[in-house]
């Protein structure tokens, strides 16, 4: 296509965009309804995917317990040797004290009852921060045996939970995902295969003139990218306001903390409008294509 | 300008369309090409456009050797022949002016060459007063003037017209062949497939019969010679 005929292309695409309203209302709703459903799993993956980020960051410690009666030059070189390891951000000292005065603070009311203690039956104890959640097996077995170390605590089912679970909800999401996209493209190039066929003595004449098939299919390549892309800006216009409402709503009936981990309207919806953006156009440049292929054969 | 070398089309269920044919047409010709139906003369014209190919033999048009000119080529050797058809194959929802113009769009000609051409050609077809009329408001003739006047309008040297006269009435085909004479006077070499008795006798041109996908008669200032 060259740009001598960029002008043509567009005035006929809209032309014909117009003549043929009821197809193009028909193709747009097609593209606008599978992009809201694509859009809302969307959302939902990337929140629970946010969600589970943030319960995976609460869980990335691990504790080592240390044995009572060590020298202050071993616990030292103990912590010295768990921060060498490769994924450890942060190693913290917490003291039998420390871990008494925190143990007291989570009994709340009941803290009173832990003065009573002739001695503290606490150790001391190293929290091991990690990079990421997946190099805690690693460290465990590398640490587990050293001299001086009493026990390692860790939330490994908690984690490899959260871990399988987040790996699911992805896929079956990913799953529903491509499926949609198949659906609808099939969907599209039925409708665009209407609209091509209405204008079949058209395309016919145009081969008999001379055209070149890139020629022809301009105009319904540019339709086809068109209708998708309107789809596509009602599509994330209702995303964007069903998010904005149900954040809203979530914000004012539920606990904080719950909706702190929410992503917020706007940072979803640039993403939410740049992937519909892109599924639309390609879906109505596909199946404006697949449905010229028969028609171009004279 | 048309060359046709032992050629012969043999179609995929087995029905010979054309066989062994051997033709030469010249520069600035008018020819009738004439014969029963089912006679070959369609495919004749098909492979002309390449709309289907020999499957033996050598087809030149326009010294362009088209017997395996490749899909990607089909639109230049399109460019080269105009085409008239029996039922005037006009887009209904474009004006006169529109449906002509159409056919240089299609070419990438400058918007500056078209809306001077445009009403040049429709003068010569005389419809020049029509050109904002949309096809379903004009008489048949006046239709066909159109499709002719977007056949010639990108000035090929070849016009083929496949039974240009065969929806009209007597006094309005002599109209169109008078048109189509003109513009075969102008330099065109003209290819026109009727069943038209009363006119092929009339015009006494060059006269291709063809029976049978064979070339039965050529003789110049013939004669449509069968019965009806």
């Amino acid at each position: 296509m060259r740009i001598k005929s960029l002008g043509y292309n567009i005035r006929e695409c809209f032309k014909n965009l117009w003549r043929n309203r009821m197809m193009s209302v028909a193709s747009i709703s097609s593209v606008a309804a599978t992009l809201l459903i694509l859009g809302i799993i969307f959302v939902l993956i990337v929140n629970i995917s946010a969600m589970t980020q943030v319960a995976k960051d609460q869980f990335d410690t691990i504790q080592v317990y240390l044995e009572d009666d060590l020298a202050i030059s071993d616990i030292e070189d103990i912590g010295t040797e768990i921060f060498k390891l490769q994924g450890v951000k942060d190693v913290i000292f917490e003291t039998k004290e420390e871990a008494l005065e925190k143990m007291k603070l989570d009994w709340d009311q009941n803290g009173y009852l832990l003065d009573g203690l002739e001695s503290n039956p606490l150790p001391n104890s190293y929290i091991v921060i990690l990079d990421d959640i997946n190099y805690s097996d690693y460290i465990v077995m590398s640490i587990q045996d050293t001299e001086g170390i009493e026990e390692v605590k860790y939330y490994k089912e908690v984690i490899e939970n959260i871990i399988t679970m987040t790996e699911a909800i992805r896929k079956v999401g990913l799953f529903i995902m491509v499926v949609l996209i198949a659906i609808s493209t099939f969907i599209i190039s039925n409708t665009i295969k209407i609209a091509v066929h209405a204008r079949r003595k058209e395309i016919n004449i145009m081969k008999y003139v001379g055209a070149t098939n890139w020629f022809i299919r301009g105009p319904f390549l540019l339709e086809g990218i068109v209708l998708g892309l309107i789809g596509a800006g009602i599509a994330t216009t209702l995303i964007y306001i069903g998010y904005k409402y149900s954040y809203n709503a979530i914000m004012d009936q539920f606990y904080m903390f719950i909706s702190a981990y929410l992503i917020r309207t706007q940072v979803i919806i640039k993403d939410v409008g740049f992937l519909f953006g892109i599924i639309g156009s390609g879906i109505g440049a596909l199946g404006s294509i697949a449905s010229l292929r028969k028609h171009l054969r004279v | 300008m048309i060359k046709m070398l032992n050629v012969s089309k043999r179609y995929d269920n087995g029905v010979v369309a054309v066989s062994n044919m051997n033709l030469h047409i010249k520069k600035g010709d008018f020819i009738f090409l004439v014969g029963p139906s089912g006679a070959g003369k369609s495919t004749f014209i098909k492979m002309l456009l390449k709309e289907e190919s020999a499957t033996t033999g050598r087809v030149i048009v326009d010294d362009l050797d088209i017997t395996k000119l490749h899909r990607r080529r089909v639109p230049e050797l399109r460019r080269k022949i105009g085409v008239v058809f029996q039922d005037f194959r006009l887009l209904p929802n474009k004006t006169v002016y529109e449906n002509i113009a159409f056919a240089m769009e299609i070419t990438e000609a400058k918007p500056r060459d078209i809306r001077k051409h445009v009403p040049m050609v429709l003068s010569i077809v005389g419809l020049a007063d029509k050109q904002k009329m949309y096809p379903d408001q004009l008489s048949g003739g006046e239709q066909q003037r159109v499709s002719i006047a977007r056949a010639i309008i990108n000035n090929p040297p070849i016009l083929i017209a496949d039974e240009p006269t065969g929806n009209l009435d007597p006094e309005t085909s002599k109209e169109i062949m008078k048109l189509l004479l003109q513009i075969n006077k102008r330099g065109t070499t003209v290819l026109m497939a009727t069943h038209d008795k009363e006119i092929v006798d009339l015009m006494k041109q060059r006269v291709i019969a063809v029976e049978k996908g064979r070339v039965v008669r050529d003789e110049v200032g013939g004669r449509y010679g069968y019965a009806d």
